[in-house]
């Protein structure tokens, strides 16, 4: 009698343990953009289920939040009325804007061992750059890309250039460019040389040059903006002549979403796009195509790209652990090939290309060794306190000169007063 | 007089033709192969391809369920706040009524659309954030509803109200069996103008949803619109077709009795 | 018909100094113990509404209006009261002159040619015309899209090169290859025509509902007298469809303020904010700039453009509507 109750109780107790255990499984909710299309969605949840599964100590509640910019507003947003997630995938050069938030914190208070901190040092040094600042580090690279050129081999073949080789300078593009460049008898263009698209977000491919030209755009502590150098004067009166003077670009603002079908459609003989664009065209381009570098002028560059993991201020030492935890899983080898190989974009740990499952992709399409490639040159893509308004400013100057409404020398110099104004406070 | 006849007809086809072309490039797109998008030759193969892209892509089964709920659900709403609240302003008199529809006019202008930080914060305080509700509050009380229906609660004849009055008949029950039936037309187009605008509702829906059980089409669309890899209009365009097509089906359909029903009276 | 008028009515149950801007009917000259308790019916009725109203407008309007006169909070510094600054800012910004500007333009190009096209659409749909139901549901397609769903194919009829528009053009004129959207002095003019696409098939709904309720007679018994199809227009049909283009026009005008979601997959405000309008502005600062405080003073503007324009509409409209 005493026995059964005894075993009851303890069988109730037993019981009522598990389901607080369960209950305390630790919740987590996880805010990610999609930028290449509807089958990143699909990868990331099913990373993101198969981690679950693995850890049933974890609930993770993976949000697609729209384009980079609705993911960033939907997470400023949900934190200012209180609700922040845990984690979120925002892009890298939205740090500074986070750190003056006061939204995230650095991953560093997580990564006490030896092993954590040889993880970090883990990454491409060109991804971390956008990813610490003041010694700490703030952002994870996961869907990291870089700009590329893409070229039609058959384009080139047609116009009498060795379809194997694509142009190296920034001299070399305009001279391909030139031959390139298709009229039809009444005079008007059915192919151009080359397709440097520029809206949204102009200054992304802009910095490509800029770089080249040996200009850096803004300092590491993202208060200072080098607009008005004259190496970025130069860059940008090289890109408005590609148009003006050279002919073998479309002139006035080029639409970025159109621009592999024009690819596709060989309106454009090369274009610069990002790597996240690999697999877009490896399905879909019905020629040839080669993959490279952008073309140097003093020296090979470009800039980084995408976005970064953020842990958020709010989430509880054990929510904060469990991310971690989960960041340094999605990062982990296996994971991340499967993510660059659905993507396109650039696994952003070395040790990811050495996998098999790498070296196998590699080998049956090695352009997607070229991204890798570059990083060697690649520098922080602009990021500064104040990001987005900056950026804006900086976007606004090469809009007004590659529409011809201001030359290019006036409107960097108004575009770094402007700067200079916002960033004096960062100071 | 003939001869004008023709003209009209013909540009009133010819503007027929150009305003149904995004629907026709949208079908174009959806039925052939990605490399068609830009190339409109006769024979080019059909598909289906583009569909099952777009089905896999997201749920969107459940996107056209959420925002049918979120539709009726505002309707519903507005037509219950704005009719006691028209009846309110246009038969009943008490302080204040002035400065109050003057307080309901303004809700023309400020938009919820505009307000969405400070309602974001309201809806945590009301603990639904990510719930069809939320998306839905901000718009139950319409200011433009109540003064559409006021103005047409004015056009009822006062003899039909006060007798009714007399004989002894509830303000409930004159509402219900005088006013309502005479502003029929009144709901039909405001409810058009509600549908039309929460169907194509973006920003606030995006903001305050998070997951796939509370999101409508729209948001769901926008996962083709995030372009880093280019624009794939076959397959956003079949998404579009698959979410807008009940309503156009329903349009096409009912077109004869919903356009006449409509029309019987119009808006005074 | 009535005129705005300014009334003091002391004894009659309105308090002295109420506006009386719109019309009122006078149904309630009551007597004595009646008036409390219309009072409280009236309230009551009023008050479910009020409640929403006031909590998801007025008030998050208010506390607008209020941080448009503080700094922007930061995470590591909270707002702070700057009295006028951030109007002063807003009148150095040159970025706001052009987007007031731009609005302005985008309201003169959409809302007279979207309402004329309403009714043109709706004139020809309500005669007799071969294939009537095709050419009705073509009109009405915009209403049913979703419209960042079809900025979307706008975008591909724009696309210089093998965009639709360019190989129609190229096509039929040998004309070369035209950035529509990359070109600041068209950029703007190209988002218009995607709204009167947009606006004009969803108002002639309405103009055809209008067009439906004038009976047939008045119009015959013109054509007798000889009146000319546009005198009847003119004369008869224009003024009785008066009311609808009071509704229709309210929309268009609020509707020219708020349609911003196209211009997200169009220019993005671009190039250099030339298709930038207000409210794209408002959420550009708002929501990417994260200055909240400034954003509240556009918000502020945009408030006090909207009740100029809303005032001067209903002055004009009220004494040229005839509510039967």
């Amino acid at each position: 009698m005493l026995k059964s109750f005894f075993l009851k109780a303890v069988a109730a107790t037993a019981l009522s343990f598990s389901t607080w255990a369960s209950a305390q499984a630790v919740d987590l909710q996880f805010y990610f953009p999609v930028a290449v299309g509807g089958k990143a969605a699909d990868t990331i949840q099913g990373l993101t289920d198969e981690y679950v599964a693995k850890n049933p100590d974890v609930t993770i509640d993976a949000v697609y939040a729209g384009s980079y910019q609705d993911t960033v507003a939907k997470a400023i947003t949900a934190s200012r009325g209180g609700n922040p997630p845990q984690l979120s995938v925002i892009l890298a050069v939205d740090m500074f804007t986070l750190i003056d938030e006061d939204l995230i914190i650095p991953f560093d208070d997580y990564l006490s061992t030896d092993e954590d901190r040889k993880w970090v040092d883990g990454f491409y040094p060109a991804f971390m750059e956008n990813s610490q600042t003041g010694g700490k580090t703030y952002g994870i690279p996961f869907q990291r890309s870089t700009p590329v050129l893409y070229w039609n081999k058959e384009a080139f073949k047609a116009a009498g250039l060795d379809p194997e080789v694509a142009p190296a300078t920034w001299d070399e593009m305009v001279e391909f460019g030139k031959k390139l460049t298709m009229k039809d008898a009444s005079g008007n263009v059915t192919q151009w040389g080359v397709r440097i698209p520029s809206s949204g977000f102009p200054y992304w491919l802009f910095q490509g040059l800029a770089i080249e030209n040996g200009a850096i755009l803004a300092n590491a502590e993202g208060n200072k903006t080098n607009f008005d150098d004259p190496k970025v004067v130069e860059a940008l009166d090289y890109m408005v002549d590609l148009s003006t003077e050279y002919e073998i670009m479309a002139p006035g603002i080029i639409e970025w979403g159109a621009t592999p079908k024009a690819f596709f459609e060989g309106q454009t003989a090369m274009m610069w796009t990002t790597t996240g664009n690999l697999t877009n065209v490896r399905e879909n381009a019905p020629f040839e195509f080669g993959v490279a570098m952008l073309p140097e002028k003093v020296q090979r560059g470009a800039p980084t790209g995408g976005g970064n993991f953020y842990l958020f201020k709010g989430a509880s030492d054990e929510q904060a652990k469990a991310a971690v935890k989960f960041v340094q899983w999605i990062t982990a080898p296996e994971q991340s090939a499967k993510w660059t190989i659905a993507t396109g974009y650039v696994a952003p740990r070395p040790e990811t290309w050495e996998t098999d499952t790498m070296k196998a992709y590699a080998a049956d399409f090695p352009q997607a060794l070229v991204a890798r490639d570059q990083l060697e040159f690649a520098k922080a893509e602009l990021s500064t306190y104040q990001n987005q308004r900056i950026t804006g400013i900086f976007n606004d100057a090469l809009d007004a000169a590659i529409t011809g409404k201001k030359d290019a020398a006036t409107a960097l110099k108004e575009a770094q007063a402007k700067a200079d104004e916002i960033l004096a406070e960062y100071r | 007089m003939t001869f004008d006849r023709l003209l009209n007809a013909l540009a009133a086809w010819i503007l027929a033709l150009v305003w149904v072309l995004p629907l026709a490039y949208a079908v174009w797109t959806a039925f052939h192969p990605a490399a068609y998008e830009a190339r409109f030759e006769l024979f080019a193969p059909l598909t289906l391809e583009n569909f099952v892209k777009a089905w896999d892509a997201a749920p969107f089964a459940r996107y056209f369920l959420n925002t049918f709920i979120l539709v009726t659900m505002v309707l519903a709403g507005q037509f219950f706040l704005c009719t006691l609240a028209a009846f309110s302003f246009a038969r009943f008199d008490f302080p204040g009524r002035n400065i109050l529809f003057a307080l309901v006019l303004l809700q023309l202008l400020v938009m919820p659309d505009i307000l969405m930080v400070e309602n974001y914060q309201t809806m945590r305080l009301l603990d639904l954030v990510d719930s069809i509700p939320a998306i839905a509050l901000p718009y139950v009380a319409s200011g433009f509803g109540i003064f559409l229906l006021r103005q047409t609660f004015m056009t009822v004849p006062k003899e039909l109200d006060e007798a009714a009055r007399i004989e002894g008949a509830s303000f409930l029950t004159i509402l219900w069996k005088v006013y309502i039936p005479l502003a029929k037309p009144t709901y039909l187009a405001y409810g058009l103008v509600s549908v039309s605008h929460h169907w194509n509702n973006f920003l606030w829906p995006l903001i305050v949803t998070n997951s796939v059980e509370t999101r409508p089409v729209t948001v769901g669309l926008s996962v083709f619109s995030a372009v880093d890899s280019g624009v794939e209009w076959s397959v956003i365009n079949a998404a579009t077709l698959m979410t807008s097509g009940p309503l156009l089906l329903a349009f096409l359909l009912f077109q004869r009795q919903f356009v006449q029903s409509f029309m019987r009276a119009g808006i005074k | 018909m009535h005129r705005p008028s300014f009334r003091f009515q002391g004894l009659s149950g309105r308090f002295p100094g109420d506006i009386d801007i719109f019309r009122t009917t006078d149904i309630s000259v009551m007597r004595g113990s009646k008036f409390r308790r219309e009072w409280i019916t009236g309230w009551l009725l009023l008050l479910p509404a009020l409640v929403f109203l006031f909590a998801f407008t007025h008030i998050p309007a208010v506390t607008t209006i209020l941080n448009s006169f503080f700094s922007t909070p930061r995470g590591r510094r909270p707002a702070k009261f700057v009295g006028l600054d951030n109007y002063e800012q807003m009148i150095g910004d040159p970025v706001f002159w052009k987007v007031l500007w731009n609005n302005l333009w985008f309201a003169l190009g959409t809302i007279p040619v979207s309402v004329a096209l309403a009714i043109v659409m709706a004139l020809w749909v309500n005669e007799k015309l071969a294939g009537r139901s095709f050419v009705r549901m073509a009109y009405f397609t915009p209403t049913v899209l979703p419209l960042i769903a079809v900025a979307n194919i706008w975008l591909f009829f724009y696309t210089p090169g093998f965009g639709l528009f360019d190989q129609i053009t190229g096509f039929l004129l040998g004309w070369p290859a035209t950035n529509y959207l990359g070109n600041p002095d068209s950029a703007l003019n190209a988002i218009i025509v995607v709204t009167v696409w947009k606006e004009a098939g969803f108002f002639m709904i309405f103009y055809l509902a209008a067009l439906q309720s004038i009976p047939v007679t008045l119009k015959e018994a013109a054509q007798i007298e000889g009146a000319g199809r546009w005198t009847v227009f003119r004369r008869i049909t224009f003024p009785l469809l008066m009311p609808t283009t009071l509704f229709v026009c309210v929309n268009a005008v609020i509707n020219s303020f708020r349609l911003v979601d196209h211009i997200f997959i169009l220019t993005d405000g671009g190039p250099d904010n030339a298709s930038a309008l207000l409210l794209f502005y408002i959420y550009e600062v708002a929501f990417r700039f994260w200055e909240t405080a400034y954003g509240a003073t556009l918000t502020v503007a945009l408030l006090v453009l909207l009740s100029l324009l809303a005032l001067g509409q209903f002055f004009f409209f009220d004494r040229k509507v005839h509510y039967r």
